[in-house]
C-alpha cells in the first residue's frame, strides 16, 4: 500500500507550468529521494504534498484515501510534516518554546508548564544527539542543532510522512551521521521520508527510491541502486549520456576568443566566509566561460561576489587589467561589469516601471545633462535595444511587470548592454522563458561574445552550458573542482566531473 | 517551465488614480449649489492659504513614500524651525531662512543616515525625532510663544505678490520643482527605481544610499520651508503647537492622492489633489455646521478607504 | 566562534535584557545622592502614581510591538477613556469602568481586524484610529466644551484612596502588570505573540493562529489605554479633554528603552516597567531642578530611543555573524 501519492498532478502559475502531469508514490518506511535542478518543480511538488498549494489537476491520495488539504496545518495534523531548507523556526524564542509552540503542556491553572516543557524538550532532543540548554534562544544554537530541533518538531507530532528539504546543507559531518541515525530509526518505524538533496553520496547511502523531475515533468522514478550516478546527473540536467548528438540542441555557434588576448576579467583566490573557497579563473574578450556544478555549488555566489553584491573576504578581481578593490555594485558597474541575477523578479527588473525606464536605469547619467534626463537620448537607445533584442511589447511605455518572462529577460539584458559592459555575468539567462525567446537569448549571447565581450554563463541546463561555453569551470561546495577546455567541453565530461566530485 | 501567456491584464485601478479628482469635483459642485459664499474670492483665498503648508510638507512626504519609506518627523522639523527663527531673525530674514533650511538639512541627514547607512526601518528611524524633536524645539524656545514683528518674514507668510499670497506662490513653485524632479531628473528616476525594487536597483549600480539620504533631506527641507512660512503667517512662533499632527495630514494627502505606501510610484498632482480634497472636506463640513468631531471621524474613514484602495496587491 | 564574539554576544544579550534596569538603578542612585527631596517616601509615591497610567499603556504597547506592530491610537484612547469614564460614572461604579473599556476595546478590535485581514500597515491604521478616537471623544464631550465630573464616590476612591500607604491605582496597575507578565510568558497566547513577531511564516506553519493573535494584541492595547484613562479620571475627578497628550510616543519610547525590539519577536514586560519608571524618574528630576524646561523629557526620550534602536540594530547584526 502506498502511504502518500499523487497521480497526474499539474500546477500552473501565471506564465509558468510548474508541474506537468507528475505522478509520485511514497510507501511506508521508504526513504524516497526527490531530485532536480532549480525550477524543476521539486518545491512545487512538495508544496502540493504538504497542503501549501492545491493542484490544478490530478489527485492526492493519503493512506489510500483521496484527500485535499486546505492549509499546511491540515496536512500536518494528518501526519505530514515538513522540514524546510532554511530552518523554519523562530530564532528569538527558546528551544523548548519552539519545540512545543501551539501545543505547550499546561498546568491545571491553564498556564504553560515550563518545567515539564523544558524537561520533555531535553529528553526529546537527547534522542537526536542534541544536548543543549533548552531555555536558550534557538538562534544562539549552531545551525546543525537548529536543524535537529526542526526535525524533532516535525517528528514529534505523530508524523507518518516527513519531508526533508536539503536537511544536510548546513550540517557538519558528525551532525549528518546523527541525522542519518534518526532517519534509519524513522525508516524502521515505518515512517515514509521524502528526501531532497543534491549530495550524491548521501542519496546513495540512505535512499531506497528516487524520483527525478525536470522542467516540471517526471523524467524518471525507480530504485536508486539500479541507477548509475552519471545517469542520475544526466537525467537531472537534461541530457542522455548514451545519446550525444553531433549537432546539439542549442543555437550557439562556438568559440570567438583569440588565445593570446589578455583576460578582460581575472578572478583569483576569491573567498567568502564559508561559501566560496579560493576561486580563480579568467575570461578573455570574446570568450564565454561557463560555471558548472549543481545547485548550491557556489555559482550564483561567485557571480554576485564579482558584481560587488556578495561579501568577499579575500581574493582579487581585475577588469581589463585594472584591479577592482573592495567591490561594490556601483564600482562594479562603473568598471564595466554587468550582472543578470538568477532571480529576475526579485533582483532584476523593476516591475512597476516601464520598459523604457528599466532599460535606461543604469545609464541615466549618460542620458542627461546637469542631472536633467534627455528623453530624446533615451528614446534613441531604447528604440535601438528593443529592435535589436526583438522585445515584444505594446510600446516602450508598457509596464515591465506585464510582459512575459522572455521579454522581461530581454529588457533586463538590454539594460546590461546599454551600459556598454566589458564583462557580462549571466545567471540562468534562459530560465523560465519560452522556447522561442530562449533561442533568441542564446543567439544574442553568442553574438555579444563575437563582438568581443567576456561572458560568464551559469546554467543548470547542461546542453546550454556546454554548447554556449568555450571553457567550463566546474564548482562544488564553493570551490573549483575541474576545468573543461577544448574538446573536453562535452556533456559527458561535465557530468562525469560533477558526479566524480561526489556532488 | 513553459510560458503560457504574454501579458496579464491589469486590475482596474481607477479609484486610487482618479477617485480624488472626482471627489473634488463633486464637493465643488455641492458647495457651489448649497453653501453660501463658497465660491467667493475671499473664501478660496483662505482655503488656499490654509492648504499651502500641508501641500509643501506632503510633497516631501510623497518623495519619501516613493522610496517605500515614511517620515514621521516633519512636524518636529516645523517646530524646530519655529524655535530657531526668533533667535536669528535679528540678523535679518535671510539669516532666518538660512538657519531654517540648515535645520531641515540636519534633520534630513540624521533620518537619511539612519535609514540608508544603519539600515533601520524608516518608521523606526524617524520615530526618534518624532518623539524628541518637538521637545527640543520647545526647550530651545523655552516654551514661550514669541511674536514675530519682522516685516520681511510676515510678508513671506502673509503678503501678496500680484494679488496672490506669497505662501501660495511658494507652494506652486514647490509643486513645479517636485514634479519636475520626479519626471525629468536622474535623481527622480532613481528614486522610483529604488522604491520599486531596491535589490534590483542596487545590482543595477545605482547609488542607493546617496539617493535615500537625499530624499530624506529634501523632505525635511520642504517641512522647514512650511514651518518658516507658517511662522510668517501666524506672525508668532509657538514651537509646541506649530505643525502638530501635520505628518498625519501629509501622509493622508499622499495616500488619498493615489501614491501607494509600497513605493515605486509618486503622484505629485495626486498628492496636491489629496491635500486639496481633505481641505475641502473640512471646509465643507465647517460651513455646514458639522462639528470638528464629525470632521475628524470622516477624515479617519477617508484615510482608511484611500489606503485600502491604493494597496498594491502582489501581482504574481 | 572566537572568545571575543561570545563575549560580545553575551554583552549584547545583557544590554538588551537588563539595560533599562541598569540605567534606572544608576539614575536612582545618583538622584538619591544629589537631590535631598528625591529621598522622601512622598516623592516615591508621586513617581509611582504618575507612572500608573503610562505603565498600562506601555504594557499594551509591549504586546503590540512584540508582534512587530505599533499602536499610535493609544494617546487618543487614553483621553477618550477618561472622558467616557467620567460621563458614565453617573450610572454607577460598574458603568464608569465598563463603558470606557467596551468602547476602547472595540476600537482596538477594529484596529486589529483591519490590520490582520487587509494587510494594511499598523501605523496607518492606528493613525486613522488616533483621529477617529479623538473625534469620538469630542463628540462625547460636546466638542470639548463639557468636562464631566466624576459622580460616583466609589469610583473616585479608586483614584484617590490608598491601601497600606500606597495609592489604590498603584496596586491596581501592579496587579495588572503582574497578570500581563503571566500572560506573556506563561500562556499559549503569550507564546503566540512572540512567535508572530519572530517569524510570521514559521508561526503560521507551526499552527499559530496569526490573525487571532494580532487582533488580540490590539484589543489588549485598546483596553489598557482605556483603563489608563479611566484610572486617571478617577484620580482627577473629571474627564480632561486635553488633546495631543502624546502618550503613544512616551509609551513607545518606554517599551523600546526597555529592550523590546521594534522589529518584533523579543521583549519583556520587566524591561518595559523599567523603561516607564526610568522616564518617570527623569521627569521627576527635571521637575526638581526647578528652572529646567519640562520638555527636556521629550528630548531625553527621543535620544534614548535613537541610541537603543541603533544599538539593537548593531547587536542583532553581530549575533547573525
Amino acid at each position: 500500500m502506498t502511504l502518500l501519492e499523487v497521480a497526474g498532478v499539474s500546477k500552473v502559475f501565471p506564465g509558468v507550468r510548474a508541474l506537468d502531469d507528475v505522478s509520485f508514490a511514497l510507501r511506508p518506511g521508504e526513504v524516497h529521494a526527490l531530485v532536480g535542478e532549480n525550477g524543476a518543480g521539486k518545491s512545487t511538488l512538495i508544496k502540493v504534498l504538504t497542503g501549501v498549494y492545491r493542484p490544478d489537476a490530478g489527485e492526492l491520495r493519503y493512506q489510500g484515501e483521496p484527500v485535499s488539504f486546505a492549509t499546511p496545518m491540515d496536512a500536518q495534523r494528518a501526519g505530514i510534516s515538513t522540514i524546510y531548507q532554511e530552518v523554519n523556526l523562530i530564532p528569538l524564542m527558546s528551544v523548548a518554546q519552539n519545540l512545543f509552540l501551539g501545543r505547550e503542556p499546561r498546568t491545571t491553572l491553564g498556564l504553560v508548564d515550563r518545567a515539564r516543557m523544558d524537561r520533555e524538550a531535553r529528553d526529546i532532543l537527547a534522542g537526536y544527539g542534541v544536548t543543549t540548554d533548552v531555555r536558550a534562544r534557538l538562534g544562539s544554537l549552531p545551525l546543525g542543532a537548529q536543524q535537529m530541533v526542526a526535525l524533532a518538531c516535525a517528528v514529534m507530532i505523530d508524523a507518518k510522512v516527513v519531508v526533508m528539504d536539503e536537511p544536510t546543507s548546513s550540517l557538519e559531518p558528525r551532525e549528518v551521521e546523527t541525522l542519518f541515525g534518526v532517519i534509519q530509526d524513522l525508516h524502521e518505524r515505518g515512517i515514509g521520508i521524502i528526501y531532497v538533496s543534491h549530495r550524491m553520496d548521501e542519496l546513495y547511502r540512505i535512499c531506497d527510491t528516487v524520483t527525478i523531475l525536470r522542467d516540471g515533468k517526471l523524467v524518471h522514478t525507480g530504485r536508486l541502486a539500479d541507477l548509475e550516478r552519471v545517469r542520475l546527473v544526466a537525467l537531472m540536467l537534461g541530457r542522455e549520456v548514451s545519446d550525444v548528438r553531433r549537432e546539439g540542441f542549442t543555437v550557439f555557434s562556438g568559440d570567438h576568443a583569440a588565445a593570446d588576448d589578455t583576460p578582460v576579467l581575472r578572478v583569483s583566490g576569491l573567498s567568502s566566509r564559508n561559501r566560496l573557497h579560493d576561486i580563480s579563473f579568467g575570461v578573455r574578450p570574446g570568450e564565454v566561460v561557463g560555471l558548472g556544478g549543481l545547485l548550491g555549488a557556489g555559482r550564483s555566489e561567485t557571480i554576485k561576489a564579482i558584481a560587488g553584491a556578495y561579501p568577499v573576504d579575500r581574493g582579487e578581481i581585475e577588469v581589463d587589467g585594472a584591479p577592482l578593490r573592495h567591490p561594490t555594485t556601483v564600482k562594479a558597474v562603473a568598471a564595466g561589469i554587468a550582472v543578470q541575477p538568477e532571480d529576475r523578479k526579485a533582483e532584476g527588473i523593476i516591475p512597476g516601471l516601464s520598459i523604457r525606464e528599466n532599460i535606461a536605469l543604469s545609464i541615466l547619467p549618460r542620458m542627461s545633462t546637469f542631472g536633467l534626463v534627455s528623453d530624446a537620448k533615451i528614446d534613441e537607445v531604447v528604440d535601438r535595444f528593443m529592435k535589436r533584442l526583438r522585445i515584444k511589447a505594446a510600446g516602450p511605455h508598457q509596464r515591465v511587470g506585464d510582459l512575459s518572462g522572455g521579454n522581461q529577460q530581454k529588457v533586463l539584458l538590454a539594460r546590461l548592454l546599454a551600459t556598454g559592459p566589458k564583462v557580462l555575468l549571466l545567471d540562468e539567462p534562459t530560465r523560465g522563458i519560452d522556447v522561442g525567446a530562449k533561442a533568441e537569448v542564446q543567439a544574442l549571447i553568442d553574438e555579444l561574445a563575437a563582438e568581443g565581450l567576456g561572458v560568464v554563463l551559469v546554467s543548470s541546463d547542461a546542453e546550454e552550458l556546454v554548447e554556449g561555453s568555450g571553457r567550463v569551470v566546474v564548482l562544488r561546495d564553493g570551490a573549483v573542482v575541474g576545468v573543461l577546455t577544448g574538446d573536453d567541453v562535452t556533456t559527458e565530461s561535465l557530468l562525469a566531473t560533477i558526479a566524480e566530485a561526489g556532488a | 517551465m513553459t510560458t503560457l501567456t504574454l501579458t496579464t491584464p491589469r486590475r482596474a485601478d481607477w479609484l486610487p488614480k482618479y477617485g480624488v479628482y472626482l471627489a473634488i469635483a463633486a464637493l465643488i459642485v455641492y458647495n457651489a449649489a448649497f453653501t453660501p459664499y463658497f465660491l467667493t474670492v475671499s473664501n478660496l483665498r483662505i482655503q488656499l492659504i490654509q492648504v499651502a503648508p500641508i501641500i509643501i510638507v506632503a510633497l516631501g512626504m510623497a518623495l519619501v513614500i516613493g522610496t517605500e519609506g515614511i517620515d514621521l518627523s516633519v512636524g518636529a522639523v516645523m517646530a524646530l524651525v519655529a524655535a530657531l527663527i526668533p533667535l536669528y531673525l535679528g540678523y535679518g530674514v535671510i539669516a532666518a531662512v538660512i538657519v531654517s533650511l540648515l535645520a531641515g538639512v540636519a534633520v534630513g541627514l540624521i533620518n537619511g543616515a539612519l535609514v540608508a547607512k544603519v539600515g533601520l526601518q524608516p518608521i523606526v528611524a524617524t520615530l526618534a525625532l518624532f518623539v524628541g524633536g518637538r521637545g527640543l524645539a520647545v526647550v530651545i524656545s523655552d516654551g514661550q510663544l514669541k511674536d514675530i514683528r519682522n516685516a520681511d518674514l510676515i510678508y513671506l507668510g502673509s503678503g501678496d505678490l500680484l494679488g496672490i499670497p506669497v505662501l501660495v506662490w511658494t507652494a506652486a513653485l514647490a509643486i513645479l520643482v517636485v514634479a519636475f524632479t520626479v519626471r525629468r531628473t536622474v535623481f527622480g528616476r532613481r528614486l522610483l527605481a529604488i522604491g520599486g525594487n531596491r535589490p534590483a536597483a542596487e545590482l543595477a549600480g545605482l547609488p542607493v544610499q546617496r539617493v535615500l539620504i537625499t530624499v530624506y533631506v529634501l523632505c525635511a527641507v520642504l517641512a522647514a520651508i512650511a514651518g518658516l512660512l507658517s511662522v510668517g503667517r501666524i506672525q508668532s512662533s509657538d514651537a509646541s503647537s506649530i505643525g502638530l499632527l501635520i505628518e498625519l495630514s501629509a501622509i493622508t494627502a499622499v495616500v488619498v492622492g493615489g501614491t501607494p505606501l509600497t513605493g515605486g510610484r509618486v503622484r505629485v498632482l495626486g498628492t496636491v489633489a489629496g491635500a486639496v480634497l481633505m481641505q475641502l472636506v473640512i471646509a465643507t463640513m465647517i460651513k455646514n455646521n458639522l462639528p470638528p468631531s464629525t470632521t475628524e471621524m470622516v477624515q479617519a474613514a477617508i484615510i482608511l478607504v484611500a489606503v485600502y484602495a491604493a494597496r498594491e496587491r502582489k501581482t504574481r | 566562534m572566537t572568545v571575543l564574539a561570545v563575549a560580545q554576544r553575551r554583552a549584547g544579550h545583557a544590554f538588551q535584557r537588563q539595560g533599562a534596569l541598569a540605567v534606572l538603578a544608576v539614575v536612582v542612585l545618583i538622584a538619591l545622592a544629589a537631590f535631598p527631596n528625591f529621598r522622601s517616601p512622598d516623592n516615591a509615591a508621586t513617581i509611582l502614581v504618575a507612572a500608573a497610567p503610562p505603565m498600562l499603556i506601555a504594557l499594551g504597547m509591549t504586546f503590540v510591538i512584540i508582534t512587530g506592530g505599533i499602536d499610535l491610537s493609544v494617546g487618543s484612547l487614553y483621553v477618550l477613556g477618561g472622558v467616557l469614564a467620567s460621563w458614565a460614572s453617573q450610572y454607577g461604579f460598574v458603568a464608569a469602568i465598563a463603558v470606557p473599556l467596551a468602547v476602547c476595546g472595540a476600537i482596538g478590535l477594529l484596529n486589529g481586524a483591519l490590520i490582520a485581514y487587509t494587510g494594511m500597515a499598523p501605523f496607518i491604521v492606528t493613525l486613522a484610529a488616533l483621529l477617529g478616537a479623538r473625534g469620538l471623544m469630542r463628540a462625547v464631550s460636546d466638542e470639548g466644551s463639557t468636562t464631566y465630573i466624576v459622580q460616583n464616590d466609589a469610583f473616585h476612591t479608586l483614584g484617590t484612596g490608598s491601601l497600606l500607604g500606597i495609592g489604590n491605582q498603584v496596586w491596581l496597575v501592579a496587579i495588572i502588570v503582574l497578570l500581563g507578565m503571566v500572560v506573556l510568558s506563561r500562556t499559549r497566547f503569550g507564546n503566540a505573540v512572540y512567535a508572530v513577531g519572530g517569524s510570521e511564516d514559521a508561526a503560521a506553519l507551526m499552527g499559530v493562529a496569526v490573525r487571532r493573535t494580532r487582533i488580540g494584541v490590539y484589543v489588549l492595547s485598546g483596553l489598557l489605554a482605556g483603563l489608563a484613562g479611566t484610572i486617571n479620571a478617577a484620580k482627577l475627578g473629571s474627564g480632561v479633554t486635553v488633546l495631543g497628550a502624546g502618550m503613544e510616543l512616551d509609551a513607545i519610547a518606554a517599551v523600546v528603552i526597555g529592550g523590546t525590539l521594534l522589529t518584533g519577536g523579543a521583549g519583556t514586560i520587566a524591561g518595559t516597567v523599567a523603561g516607564v519608571l526610568l522616564l518617570g524618574v527623569i521627569q521627576n528630576l527635571i521637575n526638581q531642578v526647578g528652572d529646567l524646561n519640562s520638555n527636556w523629557q521629550q528630548v531625553i526620550s527621543g535620544a534614548f530611543l535613537a541610541l537603543v534602536v541603533v544599538a539593537q540594530t548593531y547587536l542583532v547584526r553581530l549575533r547573525r555573524t
